[in-house]
């Protein structure tokens, strides 16, 4: 074993002969000749976007250096809500860590809570029913909507448009009542547990998402009248921002991002998970990897999560009554009647409770395709009932890396458009 | 004084009274108006809590910016900080005083006041606070001043969002000075005249002589350029509020921050007024001439004609406002350099050469076969313009892609 250092330039502010700072004074360490010139009395101004501003879709911090309106460069600064969730997942039992997931991507929980389950049957090896894939479908589909219609509306009032914000957050609100009534939250969802689910869809669940999935279509092509043939809406998005095929790769994109670019890359199709590659559906790649693309991209996305929603429908009615969770008592706490009354229940739940499910030794990565771009769940369990490591792939961060590449050059309006083209949401970058 | 001069500064002053006061209680509607109109727009209620279905919420926010705390940013200049608002607002609310605002009513009157004398009025009085005989120059001389007021508030504030929403504003209003200069030229050489009162008179040949058919380039030009001299959407580059907060005034609270609103509303009102009065007739009932006979049922009526054209262009900025995404910076400037200006210029040549070949060379003298000869002129040029020329092309993105041009790349099942 040989022990690896590493190199790093402390971020203390100091001059180089020339008398240009050696570090940017935002803890960049940068080359003395890349180093921004000083705001007063130079050529550039330093202008601070964030991490209080109406655009920055959260506590994103940018300090851009303009020439004129050029935008010279952007440097991105993370870490206004970081939250340390990595950490107190080694604190929690598995069933636990699942809260944690609800405040990473806060515009999808649903598809975290889906990802965590998913990741720790897979570091314990479980088996879950069939009317449990399907709800967990269901579940993914709904967050991605929801993400992408946050998305939409947004995106829309950065580049000035509002209307078609508060269209989307109408539909938005149907969704959100729906989940609501699944789970009991709006945001802080919880729905999964560990080989199973918290609850099953209650009464009604299916016809509001049969009504939905049957007007929500309209609501899209008022969305699409109002923007994809407006010559200041493709004057503001071709062209900007583009980042072709092999470099998306290379600064590993994932999602709707990696998509625009050309990239055929869709983890419900690459490695399929809760059956997914039992759906009928269609990936929609784009060619330009400009913010139009990637704009037209997850419109088609949304259409295409209304149809995996009819066929997951289609699949519930079939399975009707069917189990939702795993028979087996280790994993799944029994019911309260039964814990208060029944011994065996007792001990079961007792068990659970004090001492959490354990998960044989070993690791475990699951990824699934989440609104934003490729989620990552990483298990390292020594044997016990707490992971010893949880690492979470957070796609808005990866996505996040390339900006300051793609605002080489463009102008400050264009900054807005490229980050909201990125789709961040600042709880999964932080974390 | 002689009691003539007496009872002209007694009108004027009365004029004047009703103006401010309409305008001002208007801008405060305007206000409760965009909010109702966007929330309509967007399935939404808009206010409905202070007084009958809102109609207070004008009223509550005037109280709330009067009793708000007045914030000064560190080491801006006062002076100026504190002249920037009022510079906005004053030249917005000239702008109002050489409107026609209906047609001229016959005032008579003669009466001794005590200490004051005799009032002597006879004849018509024109509905305007200034009958200017230069009044189209006398706009554009006016509404250039505004920019002082951003330019410096922005520059005032030392905040560098607002100052470069000042400086974005700058550049933006004056080269849309030069389109707009450009597309009133047309309707003065239709009229031979620059005061207001002519060319609603010229517009009337035939009932229905409305410039915005024979000049329609001219009337789009304008339109296009009025709403980037307001700043309103998709021209809001200086406020552009998700890139620079709230551009030139985002240092700017309370009252002063609500006289920059004021001036804005006041703009809309008045470059309503003014596409109205240039290009659509001004206070004219089209189809009759009854309304040219000077009486006060008569000053009624075109005075709500003129009410509901400029409260259907004020409409129309709203419509526009809350339907459209906004333009880059560059394009702006694009468009108002390399493309209205341009037409403009071009424009001003045709139909310079057209109405001296109408008149000298085919030697037509009615008006109304000359209007009809000039819209035909117009339908020609606009299917050029507008079918021709753009297609995407002068504002689009890259030239290579049409608008949504080629599908999307799709994988099935």
């Amino acid at each position: 074993m040989s022990t690896r250092t590493l190199e790093v330039a402390l971020a203390t502010p100091s001059l180089d002969p020339r008398g240009h700072p050696t570090t940017v004074p935002l803890g960049v360490a940068l080359p003395a000749y890349h180093a921004p010139q000083d705001d007063q009395g130079g050529e550039h101004m330093l202008i601070n976007i964030g991490p209080q501003h109406p655009a920055t879709h959260g506590v994103l911090r940018l300090v851009i250096e303009l020439d004129g309106e050029t935008v010279v460069r952007v440097v991105p600064h993370i870490g206004y809500l970081h939250s340390g969730f990595e950490k107190l997942g080694e604190y929690r039992h598995y069933n636990q860590i699942i809260p944690l997931t609800d405040r990473t991507d806060y515009l999808s929980p649903m598809a975290n809570n889906v990802c965590l389950a998913l990741a720790v049957e897979k570091l314990m090896g479980i088996g879950i029913t069939e009317r449990c894939q399907v709800l967990r479908v269901v579940a993914c589909e709904i967050s991605r909507i929801i993400s992408h219609l946050v998305w939409l509306g947004t995106t829309g009032i950065d580049l000035g448009a509002f209307t078609p914000f508060l269209w989307c957050f109408y539909q938005r609100e149907r969704l959100y009542n729906l989940q609501e009534a699944w789970t009991g939250a709006r945001l802080t969802t919880s729905m999964t547990r560990v080989g199973g689910l918290m609850a099953d869809i209650p009464e009604g669940f299916e016809a509001g998402l049969r009504d939905f999935c049957r007007t929500f279509p309209k609501t899209l092509a008022e969305v699409d009248a109002m923007f994809t043939r407006n010559a200041i809406w493709c004057g503001r998005t071709q062209g900007v921002g583009v980042i072709d095929g092999p470099d998306a790769i290379n600064y590993s994109l994932s999602g709707p991002m990696l998509r625009a670019s050309g990239v055929d890359y869709d983890v419900r199709k690459d490695r399929p998970y809760l059956g997914y590659e039992s759906y009928d559906f269609d990936v929609p790649i784009g060619e330009h990897g400009d913010i139009y693309d990637r704009y037209r991209v997850r419109l088609e996305e949304m259409h295409q999560s209304v149809r995996i929603l009819e066929q997951a429908l289609d699949r519930l009615e079939r399975l009707r009554g069917a189990p939702i969770n795993v028979d087996d008592p280790r994993l799944i706490l029994p019911p309260k009647h039964r814990a208060m009354s029944d011994m065996e229940a007792m001990i079961f739940h007792f068990k659970q409770v004090m001492e959490g499910v354990k998960a044989p030794v070993g690791e475990a990565y699951l990824g699934v395709e989440n609104p934003k771009g490729e989620l990552g769940y990483y298990f390292v369990s020594d044997g016990s009932a707490k992971p010893v490591r949880w690492r979470i792939r957070p796609p808005s961060f990866i996505n996040l890396a390339c900006l300051p590449k793609l605002c080489e050059g463009v102008l400050l309006s264009d900054v807005i458009a490229i980050n909201a083209s990125v789709d961040i949401v600042m709880g999964e970058i932080d974390r | 004084m002689t009691p003539e001069l007496k009872g002209l500064l007694l009108v004027s002053i009365i004029k004047l009274l009703v103006v401010f006061t309409v305008t001002m209680i208007g801008v405060a509607l305007l206000t409760l108006m965009e909010r109702k109109v966007s929330a309509w727009m967007q399935y939404r209620l808009g206010p409905n809590r202070v007084g009958f279905g809102g109609l207070l919420q004008p009223a509550a926010d005037g109280i709330k910016n009067i009793i708000k705390e007045e914030t000064f940013p560190g080491m801006a200049n006062r002076v100026l900080f504190m002249l920037a608002p009022a510079l906005a607002f004053i030249p917005a609310l000239t702008l109002g005083s050489v409107i026609h605002w209906a047609a001229p009513l016959p005032v008579n009157f003669d009466f001794t006041l005590p200490l004051l004398g005799r009032f002597v009025h006879t004849g018509l009085m024109p509905m305007a606070v200034a009958d200017l005989p230069v009044g189209i120059l006398f706009v554009l001389a006016i509404s250039s001043m505004g920019v002082y007021g951003i330019a410096l508030a922005g520059w005032s504030s030392n905040s560098k969002y607002a100052l470069l929403g000042g400086l974005r504003a700058t550049a933006q209003m004056i080269s849309y000075e030069v389109a707009m200069g450009l597309a009133v030229v047309p309707v003065l050489l239709l009229t031979g005249n620059v005061a207001f009162g002519e060319i609603i008179r010229a517009q009337q040949v035939g009932g229905f002589g409305w410039f915005i058919l024979p000049l329609f380039l001219a009337f789009h030009n304008f339109l296009v350029a009025g709403f980037a001299e307001t700043n309103r959407l998709p021209f809001d580059m200086p406020e552009a509020e998700s890139e620079l907060i709230a551009g030139y005034h985002t240092e700017y609270s309370a009252m002063k921050f609500s006289m920059f609103f004021i001036a804005e509303y006041t703009n809309m009102v008045t470059v309503s007024a003014m596409v109205t009065t240039l290009f659509l007739g001004g206070w004219d009932i089209p189809f009759t001439h009854w309304d040219e006979t000077p009486g006060v049922l008569q000053t009624i009526a075109t005075g709500g004609m003129m009410f509901l054209k400029v409260f259907f262009w004020l409409f129309f900025f709203m419509w526009i406002r809350w339907t459209l995404p906004r333009f880059r910076y560059d394009q702006l400037m694009a468009l108002g350099w390399k493309v209205l200006m341009p037409i403009g210029l071009a424009y001003v040549m045709l139909i310079a050469t057209a109405i001296y070949l109408i008149e000298n060379v085919a030697g037509i003298s009615s008006g109304l076969v000359k209007m009809l000869v000039l819209t035909g002129i117009n339908v020609a040029l606009g299917y050029i313009v507008f079918m021709v020329l753009d297609r995407g092309l002068l504002i689009g993105g890259s030239r290579e892609r049409g608008a949504a041009s080629g599908g999307l790349g799709r994988r099935a099942a």
